[in-house]
């Protein structure tokens, strides 16, 4: 076959990464075509395409160039794909696209016309993300950075810079946040209650948010602190004066804490200022053993377990019985378990109630006491897979926004008849797929009788855009079981391939 | 940077929040939604898409 491959380089062309993933899915499904790419021509995104042999001898690429790779059969189908893009790109936007609302250049032209902006949220490519976060931070502006790929160096200087101005720098990687209402990057449409959260994991306060709002709680605000706030590095700069801002909250009753386990400095800060603290806190450290907490406090090593104790010990889906839920389902395969998480700290949660259970278990995301894959043999282990990691997301958007993602693992994992159960995650709300569970429902539709159970739980709450029963009923009508929250899908699981021998 | 009311970080909580959006363009139209006020930034890599070049100029205030 005589592979041809096709480039257009746009100078000073900008479209954000989910605009772009929908036109390379147009290019990517041209008849003849073999692999597409269209993105910004940063160097990491430069080294992707390279490396994927992409980029035509002589290429040169500059952040601001908009890319158009084409790898087909032929010529021809290379050339008529890559004018499909070109026209696609040149089509003018539609009045709602357009939108008749004004758009300045700059965040400062921004603030000049609008002083009321008080909040930044950032989410261009990684490599020129600290530079627009410094410009709101001078601006006097609060900032959100969604932005991942930021170095640690940037991370603590923009966080310094920002407590001493007295603003809030939550991020970089801070996949959500809801500050009085208001959905910041990937959030749920929450009942407005008297429990704060302070989110060191985007999918953990997505998690605690949904079950206690579906319990009929409600949050009064979400900071997200960005998931490397914790570590000694960084000291928990967001963190401490998160704590701060919820104390002086008067619509906020109780906090809790969601992270990984922290460094033990950090840890023994944090810990100290929530003992001087007016608020009573639930700490949750996902996979922490427990730790010493001042009286104030009490601990968590899950998400679900947080919600509950954010909820005065209300059971999250008090009439679910995993055993008895197993022991109507016929065991297929040979005992494993492989889940396949868009969620990094829903991944996280599993590996503790997994391993809790007694069962052996690898992640490419590790938690403390569990195998890192790669590293050695998987050995027989229970795979538990975070498909919201670097090593999938490289130059594509998050498996929230784009759950093919998922696609080709999972098709794999339901031929592996090694495996007795497939774990999975739905995550709704702002800013994710507008319908996961018809694109999940499409894969495992052809799956044959024997393959390996499917368990989801349903992040998300019945006011978001999708809404949480109409997902959760198609997951069902397609033969998924579907728990009422991650931890009890993860014991759901246990449940079955414990079944053996029935 | 405070005043009698506390440091900013402190009052973000209790006042309304108004964003400037500078990225992804789909968070613009789940704030409307949700009634939050919201200027999209028309961004594009700033110094020619030199992301060392961008950030200097960012610590100059250019």
């Amino acid at each position: 076959m005589n592979v041809v491959v096709l480039n257009e380089v746009r100078k000073g062309f900008y479209l954000d990464s989910v605009a772009l993933m929908r036109l390379s899915r147009e290019v990517a499904g041209s008849p003849g075509v073999i692999e597409a790419a269209l993105m910004m021509g940063t160097p990491s995104n430069a080294a992707i395409m390279r490396n994927a042999g992409l980029l035509e001898e002589g290429t040169a690429v500059k952040g601001n160039d908009l890319v158009i790779a084409v790898k087909a059969e032929s010529e021809t189908a290379a050339r008529e794909a890559l004018d499909n893009a070109i026209k696609s790109l040149d089509k003018p936007k539609s009045q709602g696209e357009a939108q008749s609302a004004w758009r300045p250049h700059s965040i400062a032209a921004a603030v000049k016309n609008r002083p009321e902006i008080n909040l930044a949220l950032i989410s261009v490519p990684g490599e020129f993300a600290a530079a627009e976060a410094r410009k709101a931070l001078n601006r006097g502006l609060h900032v959100l950075m969604f932005s991942d790929n930021v170095s640690l160096e940037d991370e603590l200087s923009l966080k310094q810079q920002a407590r001493a101005a007295g603003l809030l720098m939550m991020g970089p990687d801070c996949g959500t946040a809801v500050i009085g209402g208001a959905p910041l990057a990937f959030a749920n449409k929450l009942m407005r209650g008297r429990i704060g959260i302070v989110g060191a994991s985007g999918t953990g306060t997505q998690e605690v948010s949904c079950l206690i709002s579906e319990a009929g709680a409600g949050i009064s605000h979400a900071i997200g602190v960005g998931g490397r706030d914790l570590k000694k590095d960084i000291g928990g700069i967001t963190t401490l004066m998160a704590i701060d801002a919820f104390d002086s909250d008067p619509e906020t009753d109780h906090v809790v804490l969601i992270s990984k386990p922290p460094h033990p400095d950090v840890a023994k800060s944090v810990l100290q200022r929530i003992g001087k603290s007016k608020k009573s806190f639930t700490v949750c450290f996902i996979g922490a053993s427990e730790v010493e907490l001042p009286p104030n406090a009490r601990f968590s090593p899950t998400l679900k377990g947080a919600a509950e104790l954010a909820l005065g010990h209300q059971k999250i889906g008090a009439g679910f019985d995993a055993n008895a839920v197993a022991s109507r389902i016929p065991r297929n395969g040979r005992g494993g378990i492989e889940g396949l998480f868009a969620g990094g700290t829903l991944c996280a949660e599993a590996q503790v109630i997994l391993a809790a259970a007694g069962r052996k278990v690898a992640s490419n995301a590790a938690i403390p006491g569990v195998l890192k894959l790669g590293v050695e043999p998987n050995d027989g282990r229970d795979r538990l897979i975070d498909l919201g990691d670097d090593e999938y997301t490289r130059g594509r958007p998050h498996p929230m926004i784009d759950p093919s993602v998922r696609d080709e693992a999972l098709r794999a994992a339901l031929k592996n008849r090694d495996l007795s159960v497939v774990l999975l995650d739905l995550v709704l709300g702002y800013g994710a797929h507008a319908d996961p569970a018809e694109h999940l429902t499409r894969i495992v539709a052809d799956r044959g009788r024997d393959a390996p159970a499917l368990i989801a739980s349903v992040v998300g709450t019945e006011q978001d855009p999708q809404g949480r029963s109409a997902q959760v009923r198609k997951l069902e009508q397609a033969g998924i079981l579907v728990a009422p929250s991650n931890a009890q899908a993860c014991e759901l699981a246990v449940a079955i391939v414990q079944n053996a021998g029935r | 940077m405070t005043d009698q009311d506390g440091p900013q970080y402190q009052q973000l909580l209790a006042r309304k929040v108004e964003v400037v959006n500078v990225g992804l363009e789909g968070f613009v139209k789940d704030l409307r939604d949700c009634g939050i006020d919201v200027v999209h930034v028309d961004w594009k890599p700033s110094a020619g898409g030199d992301p060392q070049m961008a950030a200097l100029l960012a610590k100059l205030g250019v």
